[in-house]
């Protein structure tokens, strides 16, 4: 009963409409399931079996076509990125800070809708590229001319992406910025910097350029050598995989290389250009990220702990930076840095949970998920308590905790929300909340500083 | 038939990667090996003038990207020790990783359908779509998935740490090598 090839063409586009469909709402799953995915696929071949004879010819040729994964990622760009706006998830190939790839929270109903949407539109979406296999599925040629050009289609598109490990000087910075890190270390700097201006003395340019240079040069060193540990785990996570040690842009030996050559100026540059003890905390700082919260992310949840530490640290070094000395001013500073990384982190876990687990990674996310709320949530109070002790310890006047009041709250309750409903939204508000609450915090804290001369403030000490 | 040769090329894949065989990464070794799983190996063969290594997409089952090295003619000891650690490290880290996911996506796929047969629903919603738990569920299955794996895990990032350093150490000394052997004719030069 089948029909003729040329009638077939209008129910061939109408099937492989369904078909694909179908198979482009598996895609995500199916690229990264992988074989789960295929697993999916054989089980549908067989359904499909059961099909009418009619689209039997039909349907081995569209699956023929969809066979591969390189089609799937094809099928991903055309229609997924399309209709980009009423899928929630983030299917687009580049490296995302907090999604998970997963369907988890996602709604199936949205993703239910999605399909009858998407059937229309997949016509002419294939006209637009790939005529060649296209022109090859309208007018039905005998199967295994399609499926020996797909064959071939598919080893030119697998070779073209091979790619020569030859270093080229012109790519170097690019690649070398992605190792240390650059927005990272850029945050550092600031917040190093926020620690160098709030502390009660005269600003000097050149001590401040010192520090700036000093410091930005050693989070780069750490940040170059904690992706020279990582990279067989950073190539099973969506968020890291395109890293350069991962896609094999440098070798391991220039990782390295790099990190020594930043560390080593900028630790000296601190030690000698600054003050010991500002050169100390920063070896110090390099030290407890490479050594210990990098494998210790594998071991046990108490890496957070310990990431929370690195990540105070930078403004207490501007802070020694400019009066030479570890006082209460600067452990109060270090202390809010300390306690806006649990809010931000957990959060920010939140939606990593799948890859952390297949991963290996030990959060408190995966393995203590009450714990990572909970400290969360204890951690965005403490920041409110510690705005307010900021004026008792001459760092800020008495402006700063009433002005910082709403910030403090908005971020409060949003930790509440988190801690009470445990879902992906709640998680993604507090960690965006996270990221313009700190910068905006340490602004309101410099327009506040406690000026010299003013009643409680010390004379700045060398 | 053309239709059923994915099918069991996925069916002999699944075999082997349970069976526990180690999967070779060579692309010269590409048309015969095509069926060792779970790697997919590549047909890839560098240009012949190239005299770099070659790096490739990431593997569906393990993610990691496969090498493919560069023998020089005039490899030295140390040289071909280098590669051969490299060779022998992805090869190891390419099992351990396909087989890692290959159990997670199991396992979790095993987890989804018990959970939904204890909850009496079924495998597919009523559009035909694969059902699915919320995050919630599955965190249970990741927390497990996790505490299973951890000895695991232990053991694999010893040996990660050890052989990421012995190549990185290997690389240094090739380099000193080759700088030497760069220098050495010059100074043969201007000490006669």
């Amino acid at each position: 009963m089948a029909a003729s090839p040329h009638t077939l063409s209008s129910r061939l586009l109408t099937e492989m409409a369904t078909r694909s469909s179908i198979l482009a709402w598996r895609i995500p799953w199916m690229e990264k399931l992988g074989w789960g995915g295929g697993c999916i696929w054989y089980l549908e071949r067989r359904v499909t079996r059961e099909s009418p004879r009619r689209f039997l010819h039909l349907l081995r040729n569209v699956n023929q076509q969809w066979v591969t994964f390189q089609h799937f990622n094809f099928l991903r760009h055309m229609y997924v990125t399309q209709l980009n706006r009423s899928l929630k998830q983030q299917i687009k190939p580049k490296p995302e800070p907090a999604e998970s790839p997963f369907l988890e929270k996602t709604s199936l109903d949205e993703a239910k809708a999605e399909i009858c949407e998407m059937r229309p539109l997949v016509p002419p979406s294939l006209s637009l590229s790939r005529k060649p296999s296209e022109k090859a599925l309208i007018e039905p040629e005998p199967t295994s001319v399609i499926e020996g050009s797909i064959d071939l289609g598919k080893e030119t598109k697998e070779e073209k992406q091979w790619k020569e490990m030859k270093l080229r000087v012109d790519d170097l910075p690019g690649i070398l910025a992605r190792l240390s890190k650059i927005k990272l270390t850029a945050l550092v700097v600031s917040t190093t910097s926020a620690g160098f201006a709030l502390a009660p003395a005269p600003f000097d340019w050149s001590c401040f350029l010192l520090t700036f240079v000093g410091t930005g040069l050693a989070s780069c060193a750490a940040n170059s050598i904690n992706q020279f540990f990582e990279v067989p785990f950073d190539s099973n996570m969506n968020r890291t995989k395109n890293r350069p040690l991962v896609r094999g842009q440098i070798s391991p030996l220039l990782a390295v290389s790099f990190a020594t050559c930043c560390a080593v100026p900028g630790v000296a540059l601190l030690t000698w250009g600054v003050n010991p003890l500002t050169g100390a905390l920063g070896l110090f700082n390099i030290f407890l990220y490479t050594c210990c919260y990098t494998p210790l992310k594998r071991v046990s949840i108490a890496n957070t702990w310990v990431g929370a530490v690195v990540g105070a640290i930078p403004p207490v070094m501007g802070w020694t930076a400019a009066t030479g000395s570890l006082d209460a001013g600067a452990c109060l500073l270090g202390g809010i840095l300390y306690s806006w990384q649990f809010p931000h982190f957990n959060a920010l876990s939140w939606g990593l949970r799948e890859d952390y687990s297949r991963g290996g990674y030990c959060m408190m996310s995966v393995t203590h998920p009450a714990l990572c709320r909970r400290v969360a949530l204890r951690h965005c109070l403490a920041l409110l308590a510690m705005c307010v002790a900021a004026p008792a310890l001459d760092v800020t006047t008495w402006t700063f905790p009433v002005i910082a009041l709403p910030i403090n709250l908005y971020i409060s309750y949003l930790g509440f929300r988190f801690y009470r409903d445990a879902d992906r939204k709640s998680s993604r508000k507090l960690f965006f909340c996270s990221l313009w609450h700190l910068p905006l915090l340490l602004l309101l804290m410099l327009t506040c500083k406690r000026r010299a001369g003013e009643e409680g403030t010390g004379a700045p000490q060398s | 038939m053309a239709p059923r040769r994915p099918a069991k090329r996925l069916v002999t894949a699944l075999c082997r990667a349970f069976s526990g065989r180690g999967c070779q990464l060579a692309p010269k070794r590409g048309a015969e090996r095509r069926d060792a799983a779970p790697s997919r190996v590549s047909r890839f063969c560098p240009p012949r003038k190239s005299r770099h290594d070659w790096i490739g997409p990431p593997d569906k089952y393990s993610n990691l990207r496969p090498i493919h090295f560069y023998i020089p003619e005039n490899e030295s000891p140390l040289e071909q020790k280098l590669r051969e650690l490299r060779q022998e490290t992805q090869e190891w880290n390419q099992q351990f990783w396909a087989d890692q996911n290959l159990t997670f996506h199991k396992e979790k796929e095993e987890f989804v359908r018990s959970r939904l047969k204890a909850k009496g629903l079924d495998l597919r919603t009523a559009s035909g779509q694969k059902a699915t738990l919320n995050a919630e569920e599955m965190a249970e299955f990741y927390k497990e998935f996790l505490s299973k794996n951890f000895q695991k895990h232990m053991y694999y990032n010893r040996d990660w740490y050890k052989r990421n350093f012995a190549i990185t150490f290997f690389m240094g000394k090739v380099a000193l090598e080759r700088i030497w052997n760069k220098l050495r004719p010059k100074q043969k030069k201007t000490s006669s």
